[in-house]
């Protein structure tokens, strides 16, 4: 069992304590002082009400915190929450902790988690955020149940959102992984998600984690992981998405994290996306999406502004990733004004898949390509809030689902530039 | 005075022949050197070439910038001139070493020389390429960040990484070379402090609202960023 390495012989030694369970419960930390308390409270609830009769672990792996997470954690007791949750376990339900490095990193704590389960033979695991600000009971069960109930291997979460918010789902991450790899899940890169405890053993013996670019977008690679390996997916609704970060500086991390762990997955995963023809939908528990229309202060004048200046000064950049005609198109549509300016869905596609093209190539760097993906991202955001506006959640449903139709269409063309390559 | 004369230009015909008997073995060795050395860097040139195919040198030199410089000098591909460059260094060599063989007094140490220069040559060479690729990276990075910053005129940003690198590269060259080394830290020295004299002036004087401007976008952040964009997940 190599994956002991990755495991401080404190933590293996709480594990030991533990033995073996059905449940467990992954909470990643860095800094939550202020919330992680009635988050694990949270939690047990879930568990006691969800699974009273099975032996479950609430692991939390921390990235260095310094306001006493790991202490909160595990201060919470049992008795806490039975008043509240008005149901009594049946078994111990252990809260450990472990500090995993003294800086937070995402790939490192999935490791961790993975590596836990593996060794406490877990059957089901559940990976939840502290970020989550309206975290609820319910959501264990929601997302526990179909893997310790139904054998699924793989539950990936879906949200009430507002139809303006996570732009980069569905304008690229979604369609994308959709058209690709032929399965239609709607958040393949989530903080919240369920796995079986045989495809996490098979995902921790992948050769993903020595390449620490890959490790930013390790819940993309496991999602990704799963469909390849022809495990069972579905989807379950949790309700609404609250962010704490809403920064729209956090872009280009936020591109390195989908578009980039997605275009570095493809090379790899060629031999099964090539064959795939079509999409198909993945069982789904609740709602598959529903959408918030209440009105967003967006300022769209920015975005279009910052679109036209990329196209302007990166155009010796576009030309090493672009093909003439799609820059001479986006160097056309940089000059029109505001109320004429109109990025088109194919035209979105075509870059995309360029981008991804070239990424595979290696015509410049790698991080440097997606970089240069985030002004015209911009554009196309500033073209879906304008487009969408006035849409109902119907509408913008139809939209997205428009967008994921040209990305499905266009597949061959990306499969074309792949097989050109030199 | 007659014999004396003709027995003078006998004694005289007598030596040239005797040197240049002499002397014709090894012209003939310095002419095989010759065409040894022309066999052998060819194929030292073709080996090369297809060695820089392989491993896609022209893309390299393509980020680094180098092949614009080329383009511009109407030059061929970087792979080209490189193999070229070996083949007539390597030939050179050869023939240089035939030279020395016919003994001539004062090429020797001449020679000699060229051959102690060869290493800092290519070690230079080394510089200046690896130097270009470090100038095309950073001043690549620096121009992405200017614009996902939204800061203005990032080319110029840009372009000055570009030429601070590139000035420190060639007066790393210039030292290795061996050329004019005192001339070149003083014109180095004197550059590199104008440049950033230059740029805190234009910067703190002429750009005094841009730098507050700058300034308060990096260190202080206001709620209004907040609402420019949405979440992109």
């Amino acid at each position: 069992m190599a994956e002991e390495s990755v495991l401080t012989d404190d933590f293996l030694r709480q594990l030991m304590n533990v033995g073996e369970v059905d449940i467990l419960v992954g909470l990643p930390t860095h800094n939550n002082a202020k919330t992680i308390g009635s988050i694990v409270q949270t939690i047990q609830i879930g568990i006691l009400r969800g699974f009273p009769r099975e032996r479950a672990v609430i692991i939390n792996v921390d990235g260095g915190s310094r306001d006493g997470t790991p202490e909160l954690v595990t201060g919470v007791t049992i008795d806490d929450v039975r008043p509240a949750s008005n149901v009594y376990a049946l078994r111990t339900l252990h809260s450990i902790s472990t500090k995993y490095a003294n800086s937070p990193a995402s790939g490192v704590a999935l490791r961790t988690i993975l590596a836990a389960a593996e060794l406490l033979r877990a059957k089901a695991c559940v990976v939840l955020s502290p970020e989550s600000s309206n975290i609820e009971p319910e959501w264990v069960s929601t997302l526990l149940g179909p893997i310790y109930r139904d054998r699924f291997d793989l539950v990936t979460p879906t949200y009430r959102r507002h139809k303006f918010e996570g732009l980069l789902i569905t304008n690229l991450l979604y369609p994308m992984t959709r058209a690709l790899y032929g399965l239609r899940i709607r958040e393949a890169y989530s903080p919240e998600f369920a796995f079986s405890g045989r495809l996490g053993s098979q995902f921790l013996g992948q050769n993903v984690w020595n390449d620490g670019t890959d490790e930013a977008a390790v819940e993309l690679r496991l999602t990704l992981a799963a469909i390849t390996g022809k495990y069972r997916i579905c989807q379950s609704f949790l309700g609404e998405k609250l962010h704490v970060e809403r920064r729209g500086a956090d872009l280009v991390p936020a591109l390195r994290q989908t578009a980039g762990a997605l275009f570095s997955a493809l090379d790899a995963d060629f031999p099964v996306w090539s064959v795939v023809a079509g999409s198909q939908s993945a069982p789904t528990t609740g709602a598959d999406q529903e959408v918030l229309l209440e009105p967003l202060r967006v300022n769209r004048k920015r975005l279009r502004e910052m679109f036209s200046i990329g196209v302007s000064e990166l155009e010796s950049i576009f030309q090493s990733i672009l093909s003439p005609s799609t820059l001479a198109e986006l160097q056309r549509i940089a000059r029109l004004g505001e109320e004429d300016f109109h990025y088109p869905a194919e035209l979105w596609v075509r870059t995309v898949y360029e981008f991804a093209a070239s990424y595979q190539k290696g015509v410049i760097s790698r991080d440097h390509i997606i970089q240069a993906l985030a002004p015209l991202f911009r554009g196309r955001a500033f073209t879906f809030l304008t487009e969408n506006r006035n849409a109902s959640g119907a509408d913008v449903e139809n939209n997205i689902e428009g967008l994921c139709l040209e990305f499905e269409r266009l597949k061959p063309y990306l499969l074309q530039m792949w097989k050109s390559r030199e | 005075m007659r014999e004396m004369i003709i027995s003078e230009l006998s004694q005289a015909l007598h030596e040239i022949a005797r040197g240049f008997a002499h002397f014709l073995p090894r012209l003939i060795v310095m002419l095989i050197l010759a065409f040894v050395g022309w066999v052998i860097a060819y194929l030292v040139k073709a080996v090369l070439r297809s060695l820089l195919r392989l491993i896609k040198f022209d893309k390299l030199s393509e980020n680094a910038g180098a092949s614009q410089l080329l383009t511009k000098a109407a030059l061929p591909s970087a792979t080209e001139v490189l193999s070229r460059f070996v083949f007539w260094v390597a030939w050179l060599g050869f023939v240089l070493l035939g030279v020395n063989v016919l003994g001539i007094l004062g090429l020797q140490e001449q020679i000699a020389r060229f051959f102690l220069f060869l290493p800092r040559l290519f070690v230079a060479m080394f510089i200046m390429f690896f130097g270009l690729l470090a100038a095309g990276f950073f001043s690549r990075a620096a121009l992405l960040a200017g614009v996902n910053a939204n800061l203005p005129s990032p080319r110029v940003l840009s372009l000055a990484v570009r030429s601070i690198i590139i000035v420190f590269v060639l007066s790393v060259v210039f030292e290795e070379l061996g050329l004019a080394e005192q001339t070149m830290l003083v014109a180095f020295g004197i550059a590199f402090g104008a440049l950033m004299l230059g740029l805190a002036i234009a910067f703190g004087i002429g750009g005094r609202d841009l730098a507050q401007r700058f300034l308060e976008k990096r260190f202080v952040r206001e709620e209004k960023d907040n609402e420019d964009e949405p979440s992109p997940l």
